[in-house]
């Protein structure tokens, strides 16, 4: 079980929780889990989503495992130059 | 992913040397070929007509007049680019950018296209287009935008991100929200305050050569562009999308590039360019002038920022709060969120708040600028520290570095840092003979921190190695700033070999696996991982070719130093094997030697910067100058140090540019009233001193080397250094950017009075 912080946005999609707690042994896992609990989320992770892991930002790697005791926060997708 | 990214730690031989660049000789002898340098039998000539008002219905376009014109091939509007974006409103975004459907959202926004046989006749045909437009009011300013008595651009946009759903539509297309703590509470227990609002206006990225490219559709479906771009698997993404082309059948080619930082990270002329081919059956050159490269590409945000910081005595600060007001063309963006979540980043705040508002005006539609929306919520944020540090009596470096963020500290934007550089960017800059340097009356010094996020994303390279065993690297990330060079010295790195035997390229969509745009300092950063990783599966076939031509099991046979080596007692007698030499031999133990990699490089690692800058102020006129300029920067890993460099230095002066004169200006009607270099003025040689660098070395846990984007962290702090320098040379704080000498004369005049 991992604690995963979502920002603001995403909070009030999912019904207005910032933190939720989720089984997941990876990024992809993260994801259906969350996309199960809140359906309203599923459109936001097809979009992109990036995950912050003990504070280094993973945008494509799904496979990234969780470690149990990471702090996870999701971000959203950034736009560069 | 096969790889392991993490830092080793290793020794250099090539990474960090400082060879000749690959793309130098072409570059200074007019040999490379930029976006307009391409031709294609046949071609015509493609030019846009664009709407000379900032917001107005199109009722009806009537083509007839051009199309009868002798030499018209094509003309086509929006009709000729029908709504395939399924959904995706993003998309959507884009393609009425590209082509007005409805309404015509801002001074210069296309209308209509069309190719005809040369320039000459293009032009006529678009006086002979005749476009019904119901004028209606419009609104630029980012302020008045918001205000209930605006005009509102689109009835569909309501604001997202608000706890009560509204029930009108609004020109603000979202609010966010980031921060941690209570700031109220924090508030309470500052000893001081400070508490100021601040204005940016819209600047362009300025790159010195225009969108560009030719365009080709065959009859069978297939296609190809040759095209200037930051892009080109991205460019593909969305030109097929957009056409209803599939993207294994368009092939588009990147040219060299001059300039995009950002703006070339979108598209434009590219659909309308290969919607004209399609219609008139043969390629088409679309060239934007520099018009409309200002009237109609992609500038950065206006902004309008409050800022309250609080701090107690010693120095602590208590609590920091911001409201960013961000302009995003027509269209919504982010701009606004990447504003909120880099303000603060730089510290160690256990209060913080950050609301950042998008906010829809009659202008281009923002693209990114090199570390979009981080200068501008920087400028006002250092102002503010500057001017807090000034208030408790403290120098304002020991005061950064006392509420300077540090490994375990919890970002203002989420997550907990892990190891960074801002402390030590300080530290050298404390340190640094510039902040001891004598300054003269009328001079003032000013010094800034900044941060970017940097990221990775979609990597895909190919290394191949010839038969006389030299090696060609193709990759797929544009090489916007030096990252032919440093990759080939990756590549020479990790195969043992000599820089001068490897050559690398940016090949074409049809030639290699997609690769994300080089944007968000991720051209070395990601195509560096993936050369190594190519690189170490071209060696993996290098032992085994060896241990063919050895006839000794492969599991015998290490690669050191650029050659195959025979480990054990029992292989005394074998003299090792060249990379040279088993490429001799490849044809005969088992054909071409190839190394190939695909991957996600993420893990970028955050970046941050310090600046330090001396203007002297007229205090007749309000003209600055700027008498020396200093940047301190982590790069993780300069694999190319001059390279590396060059990006500080460039960051720094488009920044000088922004803080000192460049300025998007509109009129009354709407219309941009600048759009030129005669009149929208960005720094030449002249206005500049040698910029002087440093270079922290902080590796990233997360890439074998150690190495960060470099390319974007530099253009965050000159906005609040110089408006720093610019305040304490002038003796009142300057809340304006640009502060162009009207500005500064004014709030001269102000102060006194």
């Amino acid at each position: 079980m991992v604690e995963v912080t979502l920002w603001g946005s995403l909070a009030a999609i999912a019904g207005g929780n910032s933190k939720v707690e989720v089984e997941a042994k990876d990024i992809r896992e993260l994801f259906r889990k969350l996309a199960e609990q809140y359906p309203g989320l599923e459109p936001w992770i097809d979009r992109g989503i990036a995950v912050s892991i003990d504070g280094t930002i993973y945008r494509d790697t799904w496979s990234k495992e969780l470690p149990q005791d990471a702090e996870i926060f999701l971000l959203p997708r950034l736009a560069g130059g | 992913m096969n790889f392991d990214p993490r830092f080793s730690g290793r020794k250099f031989a090539s990474v960090g040397t400082r060879p000749i660049r690959p793309d130098g000789v072409d570059k200074v002898t007019g040999r490379a070929r930029y976006g307009a340098d391409f031709n294609m039998a046949g071609q015509l000539v493609g030019r846009v007509l664009r709407s000379p008002h900032a917001h107005a219905i199109i009722r009806k376009i009537d083509t007839s007049k051009a199309e009868k014109l002798n030499g018209v091939k094509a003309v086509i509007t929006a009709a000729d680019l029908p709504d395939l974006t399924d959904g995706d409103a993003g998309m959507y975004d884009i393609l009425d950018n590209c082509m007005a459907r409805t309404k015509a959202l801002y001074d210069g926004h296309a209308v209509a296209a069309v190719a005809a046989v040369d320039a000459r006749t293009a032009r006529q045909a678009l006086k002979l287009i005749e476009v019904d437009y119901e004028v209606l009011p419009h609104v630029t300013d980012v302020d008045e935008a918001m205000k209930h008595t605006a005009p509102v651009l689109n009835d569909a946009v309501f604001t997202e991100g608000l706890e009560q759903k509204p029930v009108k539509p609004s020109n603000v297309a979202k609010r966010t929200q980031y921060g941690h703590g209570d700031v109220h509470q924090g508030f309470a227990q500052a000893d001081f305050l400070v508490e100021r609002s601040f204005k940016t206006e819209q600047t362009h990225q300025g790159y010195i050569e225009p969108h560009a490219c030719v365009a080709s559709v065959s009859s069978d479906g297939t296609a190809d562009l040759w095209v200037c771009t930051q892009g080109h698997f991205v460019y593909r993404q969305h030109c097929a999308q957009l056409l209803g082309l599939e993207a294994s059948k368009l092939r588009v080619t990147s040219s060299e590039i001059g300039g995009g930082f950002g703006g070339k990270t979108h598209v434009w002329a590219e659909p309308v360019a290969l919607a004209l081919s399609r219609k008139a059956g043969r390629p088409v050159k679309l060239v934007m002038t520099r018009d409309e490269v200002f009237r109609a590409s992609g500038p950065t945000s206006a902004t309008s920022i409050d800022v309250k910081i609080g701090a107690r005595k010693d120095g602590t600060i208590t609590a920091a709060e911001a409201t960013l007001r961000y302009t995003s063309g027509p269209y919504a963006g982010m701009w606004a969120e990447l504003g909120a979540m880099t303000a603060f980043a730089c510290y160690k705040l256990d209060n913080v708040k950050t609301v950042g508002f998008e906010v829809l005006v009659n202008r281009p539609k923002t693209a990114a600028y090199r570390a979009p929306s981080a200068p501008m919520a920087a400028f006002a944020v250092e102002s503010a520290v500057d001017e807090l540090a000034k208030e408790i009596g403290i120098d304002p470096v020991d005061f950064r570095i006392r509420n300077a963020a540090q490994e375990g500290t919890r970002a203002s934007y989420g997550p907990v840092y892990g190891p960074i550089g801002i402390g030590p960017t300080l530290e050298a800059a404390k340190h640094h003979p510039h902040m001891k340097a004598p300054l003269q009356v009328n001079q003032g010094r000013g010094m800034a921190c900044g941060f970017w996020f940097n990221f990775g994303g979609q990597t895909c390279t190919d290394l191949n190695i010839g038969m006389d065993g030299t090696v060609s690297l193709a990759v797929g990330t544009v090489d916007v700033g030096g990252s032919r060079a440093s990759l080939s010295l990756v590549a020479a790195e990790e195969l043992g070999i000599d820089y001068s035997h490897v050559k690398a390229i940016v090949a074409d969509t049809s030639s290699l696996g997609y690769n994300d745009m080089t944007d968000g300092s991720r051209g070395t950063f990601s195509s560096s991982m993936a050369t190594i990783s190519a690189a170490r599966n071209a060696i993996k076939i290098l032992r085994d070719r060896a241990a063919q031509m050895w006839d000794i099991p492969v599991d015998d046979v290490v690669w050191e130093n650029g050659q195959a080596l025979a480990r054990g007692e029992k292989y005394g007698n074998l003299s090792p094997l060249s990379l040279k030499e088993i490429a001799a031999q490849s044809g005969k133990t088992g054909g071409p030697i190839a190394g190939h990699s695909e991957l996600v490089a993420d893990g970028a690692g955050v970046s941050f910067a310090t600046h330090i800058c001396d203007i002297e102020v007229d205090p007749e006129t309000g003209a600055t100058r700027v008498l020396r300029y200093t940047v301190i920067q982590d790069a993780g890993k300069a694999v190319h140090p001059t390279y590396v460099e060059g990006q500080y230095q460039g960051g720094a002066a488009q920044g000088i540019g922004w803080a000192l004169n460049e300025e998007y200006i509109y009129g009354k009607d709407g219309r941009l009233q600048n759009a030129g270099f005669l009149d929208y003025r960005i720094p030449v040689c002249s206005d500049l001193p040698m910029i002087d660098t440093q270079i922290l070395e902080i590796p990233n846990p997360n890439h074998p080397y150690g190495v960060r984007g470099v390319g974007e962290t530099s253009i965050v702090p000159p906005l609040a250094a110089i408006a720093n320098a610019v305040s304490n040379a002038a003796g009142v704080r300057m809340t304006h950017i640009p502060m162009s000498p009207p500005r500064i004369l004014a709030a001269i005049d102000a102060e006194r009075g």
